[in-house]
């Protein structure tokens, strides 16, 4: 991996850490990522969520955009980076400052996957998000195409027009368009995983499993935050964390 | 690094945009709030058209895609610098590739009031970080000119004062407030904006001209300049006039 294309992201010097998860169209990483927000509410954690391309700022310009498909590679791009950037500026940053774990489903990763099959430049929009807080911990949710699209396109009416790629003429078809693109889109997050730092969820195992290996990561990577303080803790559970401690 | 040529991209190549087919003019006026653009900016539109051109003119936040959506989020009370930053950014794409180039492909005169250089100004006097946001806006195309009204704080201070008769917020900086109230946060914050687009000014080339001179001086300065873009050649209406005499 080149030097020139590794993301310098702003690094995360607050008390809060920040959870994504990444991966194609069903995956499943948004039903995990609650399996687990849930779980470290229940451990009296304070949970913070927040979900890709869901500024309500930024909201009326997207929606303007997809429904008169006003949109070019670069455009797009700079769109969702607007929203990213309304959602850590206004949500995201306070909530790590005030020691919360952010669960954020999709992340910059997102962008730099779907915006390069896009066309834009590597380079450039691993730049646009820069100011971006390196996440603590990021789970790539990896599943071949077509476990994918038989989730995807069972469960669904209607695939729209961006979400299928529709926009780079891959196919006239929108299933085989769809198909083209999260595959492209796969074979970019495939090929960045080492790059970011992915921890590899295989998302063909159960929900069980997923979730259990999940668990394990964080608990991992988190314990020692919990242990001190330095996350915010519900006051009644802490006592009870520390009440079996040996008071001296 | 040196700036590439007019009509090449500063820093990153645009998707689907292939400079060899661009082949009008490209003009810039920059220059801090209440400085004086637009009434420079409709001066030489009609001027140009005058002399047989067919002009474009565009500024911030007035392409259709995301002009609505800046108009609305100044209105509100959470919109943050980045946000700001990557909402013009967006807007400035936006109207790149859908407006600005469309027009040089066909050969007109494009006159933008404001262009990449007041968005990065207004970022770094935000504290935002100036190489990323000369990355960030990497993708313009370098204009045939560029166009830097200059003026010091107290002469906009006075151009706000008699003209428009009030403050505005964001011209102020007020949502980092930068002082007690919109005066004391409207100098410091205008300060930083001045010495920002001072910075920039060696090294993107800007033709500064003191913004403090009478308008008409002013568009006199502009004219001279702008007449030496292009190839010598009498106009018709001079000639006519000429014919007369």
């Amino acid at each position: 991996m080149s030097l020139a294309l590794m993301p310098i992201l702003t690094p995360n010097r607050f008390k809060g850490k920040l959870i994504v998860v990444e991966g194609i169209d069903g995956s499943g990483k948004s039903t995990q990522l609650s399996l687990l927000a849930q779980w470290l509410r229940s451990q009296g954690l304070a949970v913070a969520f927040s979900e890709w391309n869901s500024s309500p700022l930024v909201r009326d310009t997207t929606r303007r955009g997809k429904k008169k498909q006003m949109f070019t590679p670069t455009t797009f791009s700079l769109i969702h980076a607007t929203d990213f950037a309304d959602r850590q500026e206004r949500y995201i940053m306070p909530m790590l400052k005030a020691g919360a774990i952010v669960c954020a489903d999709r992340f910059a990763y997102t962008a730099f996957a779907r915006d390069v099959v896009r066309g834009v430049s590597p380079k450039w929009v691993r730049n646009v998000y820069r100011f971006a807080i390196q996440p603590n911990l990021a789970f790539y949710f990896r599943v071949p195409l077509e476990v994918a699209l038989g989730r995807i396109l069972g469960g669904r009416d209607s695939i729209k027009y961006y979400e299928a790629g529709m926009d780079l003429n891959l196919s006239r078809r929108i299933e085989e368009s769809f198909r083209l693109f999260q595959g492209r889109i796969l074979e970019e997050y495939d090929a960045m995983t080492q790059e970011m730092g992915f921890h590899v969820i295989d998302a063909t195992g159960s929900i069980e499993d997923q979730q259990a290996q999940m668990r394990e990561v964080v608990m991992q990577k988190l314990s020692d935050a919990i242990a001190t303080g330095q996350i915010l803790q519900d006051e009644r559970a802490y006592r009870a964390n520390t009440a079996a401690a040996p008071v001296l | 690094m040196p700036i590439p040529p007019p009509l090449q991209f500063y820093n990153e190549p645009l998707p689907g945009v292939d400079p060899a087919e661009l082949q009008g003019k490209l003009i810039v006026i920059e220059g801090p709030d209440s400085v004086g653009r637009s009434t420079q900016v409709s001066k030489l539109r009609a001027w140009l058209e005058q002399r047989g051109h067919a002009v474009l003119d565009t500024g911030l936040a007035r392409g259709a895609l995301a002009g609505k959506g800046i108009a609305d989020a100044k209105e509100g009370n959470t919109l943050g610098p980045v946000t700001m930053t990557m909402f013009y950014v967006t807007d400035f794409a936006d109207r790149l590739e859908n407006e600005i180039v469309p027009a040089l492909r066909a050969g007109f005169v494009v006159i933008t009031d404001r262009y990449i250089f007041s968005l990065m100004a207004r970022g770094i006097a935000r504290g935002e970080d100036a190489v990323w946001l000369e990355k960030l806006a990497g993708f313009a195309l370098v204009p045939h000119a560029v166009y830097y009204l200059r003026a010091d704080v107290p002469t906009l201070v006075s151009r706000v004062v008699m003209g428009r008769g009030s403050f505005d917020f964001w011209e102020s900086g007020m949502d980092l407030r930068f002082g007690p109230d919109m005066y004391d946060s409207f100098i410091r914050y205008q300060t930083r904006v001045i010495r920002a687009l001072d910075r920039m000014s060696k090294k993107y080339e800007f033709k500064s001209i003191d913004a403090s001179k009478p308008a008409d001086q002013i568009f006199r300065e502009l004219q001279r300049s702008i007449g030496e873009l292009f190839p010598a050649k009498r106009t018709v209406a001079k000639k006519r006039r000429s014919a007369s005499a």
